[in-house]
């Protein structure tokens, strides 16, 4: 498809500006002006309606196909949401910073206050901040309040992070951007991080460590609570990395296992759209000890039930500009109270029947680097299929063709051509049964027609597109 | 109820396929003693009554005050083309095109959005966006610290002080440091700037428009800042780009901002989304994702996650940085508000700002005891300076339904008297007179 700067015609006009009512002023000064007009496309409303109505029906989505890409959570997200979502487009920010402000907006900062209230609850933490804007940020976030924290106490010689070999790669990436070093655990053969590798790298130069439970092969660790301990005895905090808290929902409370601080993702758990790679939305839950260290602004409610904005002096000072994103923030405290208790725990209950499910009905044809009950995903490996030369890339591509978006592939690292399922609590037993005959053909072709999946997909507006080439060719915008 | 299908009978079906008695035989790996102590939330509502209740929120969230505050976040007009086309659901129900050959309509649109940034900003490689301005400054910043490996950063105190809290926090892990210099009234210090430059310094970051509204030139800055081996970071704001002189020709390194103006709703402060833009030789120095060009096995053109070496999910705690999702939805709206404009209508939008925000600054600073502080030229936003302090004139035309600008004198010691304004297209001749009245109430009694 043209590229809509391809489809421009000198002169052709869109959507036109609103009038002028005041006189024009005399010439933006001549030293400061950009020599020529932006080049961007002209095009007419209809060529840029088309455009990109086109543009979309190349994409897969959760609207048009089984989307289920392992530690995404790519459940459905609910309309009514979006209309509530939409109610605050007129609402400026800065109208919360102005004095005499903050009883305009007491609509939006209840809200805020409401689901930081819903999120502690949900999470067994006792105090929550929505300003980081997505998952790794909170994870910058959190570790950074751990930094806060130690660095109050005096204790400057922590410079460790704690990760699993299996945790996601923004893990580590977040604690060395607030500058710590990383200590990565190997995988035991029971599919959790190695306990005692563990309790040889825990000790009093460690600041935290970042578990994800269930972890990304979807496994519940069940020495979860005396990992948290060791940190404790050692002084190190422990962080929760809420990316799969769908699993858990109303069962597990990460603050009554022990953990310190979590992150949550909004866009995952709590239904809101990914938007093609975001906007997401990462919440940051800490226990009481913690709340000196959060971010700046915070919203509180007043003893006369009024809601105010105060600085937090202690803190890490600000992460964004202003409470988050807002309107991701109110998609989720739309989905909570729609939702409810009882529709929560039905989440993690449906999420975790389906992927066992899943699991039950594909072991025969594919590995099962570890055979236990699963939370909300499960893991496979395409390892018997390579025999044949087909990779776990190739069974994606072939399920493309298909009609359904793949799994997550190649993760995660511990696990050899690994596939990554995660279904939801919103998919049906028929989509999954769809689903799972078009694994179990391809798991036939491996061995009948290996050429077949090689070539795939087939049935898209491009075929295997030449990474390397990208690579190497640095072409990342048009001339 | 959750959205789950699935009938009794099929989860019976499914129980049995599994091997399991009951759903919560699965809970089983979770010892015991680690079940949730509470899970107190209240029964759920139906659509109708969900969104009686998020009326009443948003009822009370300010929409009807007429706003002459910008402060980085600006009221623009958006057409109606940029929320139809950006809620197409196969745009806003998908995830990161990891597999590109089913993604191929959100690859096009960020690549055809990295041509747009690199048109705006005068620069050569974009990213597929960020989270938002603040974050994009203290990117810029962390990526200037690569570059040249060092470990100090000028920051123009002219910068939006939220976004230089943002800046310091960044830095403040790492060890680096970042040294604010003071502005020279509304204008930066380009002097001192030019002197504190040294062998420490990795950049130089400047705003353009500052806080206070003022455009410069800041050739002579990046020149300098080559001089000594420093980069020049500007943050601009993306509707003043449409006559403003760009990043690129005035010879900066990293080009940042918010670009929320670019047809993304206020929404309380996001989502909006960051960009960010340099030179082709610093490109593999960017942070977060790529789009770029290539072929298919059969030689048609196509579009993939590109230079992907230098992210977290490859290269973990080595990663040019931890940031994982983009805000690829809002940047798809800036790219199609930014086509939707096209040429010769993003110019004019931006002539039209200008207009607008001249006459009020004519009209405004012809009050009495008014006088204006800008030395130079000013795009959409100047700075006034009152008789008295400005936090209590506006608090009182607040109560009037008019946000009459931000007050200077919590962020700018010494500046209690000074009021930043905004004008944009929105904004009426009769809104302007109507706030040039109150204020002359105002001053008056």
């Amino acid at each position: 498809m043209q590229l809509i700067f391809e489809k421009s015609v000198p002169g052709r006009r869109g959507v036109r500006i609103p009038l002028a009512d005041v006189p024009k002023a005399s010439p933006f000064p001549e030293a400061l002006r950009r020599k020529e007009p932006v080049a961007l496309p002209e095009v007419s409303e209809l060529d840029l309606v088309r455009h990109y109505t086109n543009l979309s029906r190349r994409n897969f989505s959760v609207d048009t196909n089984f989307y289920p890409l392992g530690s995404c959570t790519m459940k459905y997200n609910a309309k009514v949401a979006e209309n509530a979502g939409g109610l605050f487009a007129g609402c400026h920010p800065v109208l919360s910073l102005l004095p005499g402000g903050e009883p305009l907006v007491q609509g939006p900062l209840s809200l805020i206050h409401g689901l930081e209230e819903q999120l502690a609850e949900i999470t067994g933490m006792d105090q929550v901040t929505t300003q980081p804007l997505a998952g790794a940020h909170g994870e910058m976030t959190g570790i950074m309040v751990i930094a806060a924290y130690h660095r109050a106490r005096g204790d400057r010689r922590r410079k460790y992070v704690i990760v699993p070999d299996s945790s996601h790669g923004t893990n580590p990436a977040s604690a060395a951007m607030a500058g710590y070093e990383i200590v990565t655990i190997p995988t035991a053969p029971y599919g959790d991080m190695d306990l005692d590798l563990y309790k040889e790298a825990m000790s009093d130069e460690v600041a935290a460590v970042m578990m994800t439970c269930p972890n990304t092969l979807g496994l519940f660790n069940p020495h979860i609570a005396q990992i948290c301990a060791l940190a404790r005895q050692a002084g190190a905090l422990t962080y929760y990395d809420g990316a799969n808290l769908n699993a858990i929902l109303g069962k597990v409370r990460p603050g009554d296992v022990g953990f310190d601080v979590i992150h949550v993702n909004l866009h995952k758990t709590f239904g809101t759209p990914h938007g093609g790679g975001g906007p997401g939305s990462g919440p940051v839950g800490v226990k009481k000890e913690l709340i000196p260290y959060l971010p700046t602004p915070r919203v509180v409610r007043k003893g006369d039930g009024s809601y105010a904005v105060e600085a937090h002096p202690e803190g890490i000072g600000r992460v964004s500009d202003f409470f988050g994103n807002f309107a991701v923030m109110a998609r989720a405290y739309a989905y909570i109270v729609l939702l409810g208790r009882e529709g929560l725990i039905e989440v993690s209950e449906q999420a975790v029947l389906n992927a066992n499910y899943m699991m039950a009905r594909l072991k025969g044809a594919y590995d099962l680097p570890f055979d236990l009950t699963c939370m909300h995903e499960c893991v496979l490996s395409a390892s018997r299929q390579l025999k044949n030369g087909v990779h776990a890339i190739d069974i994606a591509k072939y399920l493309i063709d298909r009609g359904f978006h793949p799994p997550t592939v190649y993760f995660p690292l511990n696990v050899k051509e690994a596939i990554m399922i995660e279904p939801t609590e919103t998919e049906s037993k028929q989509t999954m049964d769809d689903f799972i005959e078009a694994m179990l053909e391809a798991a036939r072709m491996a061995q009948s027609d290996p050429r077949q999946l090689h070539e795939a997909p087939v049935t898209t507006p491009v075929g295997r597109l030449d990474e390397t080439r990208a690579a190497r060719a640095q072409q990342v915008c048009c001339e | 109820m959750g959205y789950c299908p699935n009938t009794p009978e099929e989860i019976r079906e499914m129980l049995a396929v599994i091997g399991a008695g009951s759903v919560e035989e699965l809970f089983a790996p979770i010892p015991a003693e680690l079940r949730a102590k509470s899970f107190d939330l209240p029964a759920g509502m139906s659509e109708f009554e969900l969104m009686r209740h998020m009326r009443e929120k948003a009822d009370a969230c300010g929409a009807e005050i007429v706003p002459f505050i910008g402060a980085g976040i600006y009221d623009h007009f958006i057409p109606a083309a940029v929320d139809h086309l950006s809620s197409r659901a196969e745009f806003y129900t998908a995830y990161t095109p990891y597999q590109p050959e089913c993604s191929q309509g959100t690859l096009q649109a960020l690549y055809e959005y990295q041509s747009t940034i690199c048109r705006l900003t005068g620069m050569e490689a974009s990213n597929a966006s960020l989270y938002d301005g603040g974050t994009a400054v203290a990117e810029a910043a962390l990526m200037s610290l690569r570059i040249t490996q060092r470990n100090r950063v000028l920051l123009d105190a002219s910068v939006n002080p939220l976004h230089r809290e943002i800046v310091a926090g960044y830095l403040h892990g790492l060890l680096a440091e970042a040294v604010q210099v003071a502005p020279k009234g509304c204008e930066s210090d380009l002097e001192r700037l030019m002197a504190s430059i040294d062998e420490q310094t990795a950049a130089v970051v400047v705003q353009n428009p500052n806080f206070f509204g003022s455009v410069q030139d800041f050739t002579a800055l990046a020149a300098r800042a080559h001089e000594k081996g420093a980069l020049l970071i500007v943050s601009c704001y993306p509707i003043a780009l449409g006559v403003m002189a760009t990043p690129g020709e005035m010879g900066a390194d990293i080009a940042v901002g918010d670009g929320q103006s670019l047809g993304n709703p206020l929404s309380f402060g996001g989502p909006y989304f960051g960009f960010i833009a340099t030179r082709k030789r610093f490109i593999r120095n960017l942070p977060g994702r790529i789009v770029g060009e290539t072929v298919d096995n059969q030689q048609r053109r196509g579009y993939v996650l590109t230079l992907q070496a230098r992210e977290q999910h490859i290269k973990r705690h080595k990663a040019t940085s931890n940031i994982c999702s983009n805000q690829s939805l809002c940047a798809l709206r800036g790219l199609i508000f930014c086509a939707a404009l096209g040429r010769k209508g993003f110019e004019e939008l931006a002539l039209l700002n200008y207009d607008k925000a001249q006459y009020a600054r004519s009209v405004l600073s012809g009050i009495g005891g008014v006088t204006l502080l800008n030395a130079g030229a000013t795009f959409n936003e100047f700075t006034l300076s009152l008789p008295g302090e400005a936090a209590p004139v506006v608090e009182r035309l607040l109560a009037s339904g008019v946000a009459a600008g931000v007050p200077l004198g919590e962020y700018f010691p010494g500046m209690e008297k000074a009021l930043v304004v905004t004008v944009t297209e929105k904004r009426s001749k009769d809104e302007i007179h109507r706030l040039a009245a109150l204020l002359e109430e105002a001053l008056c009694s």
